[in-house]
């Protein structure tokens, strides 16, 4: 319990653990401390941020979607619309082209009518004259009646 | 028990016997062989035992937070790191808390101390017999093996700090500190030896109270584990009570070692505060 020398011994030692202290544990611990605790301020301002961002982004993409379908509802009405136009036109097409078709078959009708008039014409001259030939026994001279069959023929 | 039949006083004063070795005025530089040769060697010895402790148990320290700042990074702390960054962030709200100069030692000088007289201190815990036993079996008789309770110990640092407070009141305050010291309870010059003398009981009282406040505490303590201890050899019964006695002790320690290393760093920066502050 003598004071002596331990006392200076003690105080030096002291000076060099505080000195080691000073120069290699406290600067570099609360170095890392301070940055890290930067770090996760960062952190949690970057999750923050991508919060928002998200919150942003869900309402853009609400927001498109709500477009889109208002585009596709418009677009199926336009085709309605076209389809519904086009079935019209070609109903149109098809009664003007049904109307020419029977226009044309009817003037074939009437042309294969006046053609087979025109021939039973002809034929009528020549069976009448036959006719008259064999009534009469005699020849007709077919010249000289030909006119008056020819005029009965156009009557026909 | 060291000796084998020694009488209770003999074992107290044995425990309380450091190692000392100093240039004894007969024999000449050597280790003191007694109580008696200890005292003769008057001021140039050393308690070896103190010394290398408190050095070991420093080193220990230094070396423990030494890996931590060498691995302190800014990734997620693990194991000895968290807990050094515990301890570290506990000494800063400490320090921050009664010191408001602008001083790099004053955070790394507290965490030293806190952990170093932690760790003196605990070396109480640690049964009182054991490691004297241990040594006396290597043929070394003496052996104290908690430095706090050396008043060398805990006055060497109160020391150190007394000189840094003195060091930093000149800095800081200059005649300031003169001025402190000479017209302050009573200002008129008629009183500057009153003044004086009351202001240099005052600072002078600060280092001593700091010194043997730590050391009076963990004397105690160890005196009380030493008593506890001689329960011992008295017999089944009071040994199975000493038992229970120690262990009780021991817990209750644990609380007054980390008490005192606070006090300790507490009223070192609180004192180097004072040092700062220019009124």
């Amino acid at each position: 319990m003598n004071i002596n020398l331990t006392l200076f011994g003690q105080m030096v030692t002291f000076a060099v653990f505080v000195w080691f202290c000073m120069k290699f544990v406290w600067p570099a611990l609360t170095n890392a401390m301070e940055e890290r605790k930067n770090k996760i301020a960062d952190g949690l301002d970057a999750a923050d941020r991508a919060m928002r961002d998200l919150e942003l982004a869900q309402t853009r993409a609400t927001d498109q979607l709500k477009e889109a379908k208002q585009e596709a509802a418009r677009l199926v009405e336009q085709a309605n619309k076209r389809a519904n136009q086009i079935i019209e036109e070609a109903k149109n097409l098809a009664r003007v082209e049904g109307e020419r078709l029977k226009l044309a078959a009817k003037a074939e009708i009437e042309q294969d009518v006046n053609r087979a008039r025109e021939e039973l014409r002809g034929k009528v001259a020549a069976l009448a004259l036959a006719g008259a030939e064999k009534i009469l026994e005699s020849t007709i001279d077919e010249s000289a009646n030909r006119a008056i069959v020819d005029k009965l023929a156009a009557q026909l | 028990m060291a000796g084998g039949n020694q009488t209770t006083t003999e074992y107290i004063q044995h425990h309380l016997q450091n190692l000392v070795f100093g240039n004894h005025p007969e024999h000449g530089w050597g280790f003191a062989h007694s109580a008696q040769d200890a005292a003769d060697m008057g001021f140039w010895a050393i308690h070896l035992d103190s010394l290398l402790w408190s050095a070991g148990l420093g080193v220990i320290f230094c070396w423990l937070f030494y890996r931590a700042a060498r691995k302190a990074s800014t990734e997620v702390p693990t194991g000895f790191q968290n807990f050094a960054e515990w301890i570290i962030e506990f000494i800063d709200s400490t320090v921050k808390d009664s010191f408001h100069g602008r001083n790099k030692m004053i955070a790394p000088l507290a965490l030293t101390i806190f952990v170093w007289v932690f760790l003196m201190n605990l070396m109480d815990l640690i049964p009182v017999d054991l490691v004297p036993w241990a040594f006396s079996l290597l043929g070394v008789h003496y052996q104290k093996i908690v430095p706090s309770t050396d008043p060398n110990v805990t006055l060497g640092m109160a020391l150190a700090v007394f000189i840094l407070m003195l060091y930093y009141s000149f800095k800081i305050k200059g005649v300031g500190f003169i001025k402190e010291l000479t017209l302050h309870p009573f200002n008129h010059w008629a009183f500057i030896p009153v003044n004086l003398f009351m202001e240099v009981v005052g600072l002078l009282a600060k280092p001593f109270s700091l010194g043997l406040r730590l050391f009076g505490n963990m004397y105690a303590g160890e005196m009380i584990f030493i008593l506890i201890a001689t329960m011992y050899s008295a017999g089944l019964i009071l040994g199975i009570f000493g038992g229970f006695l120690q262990m009780g002790w021991a817990i209750f320690h644990i609380l007054i070692i980390t008490l005192q290393a606070f006090i300790f760093m507490v009223l070192t920066v609180v004192y180097l505060s004072m040092a700062h502050e220019d009124h």
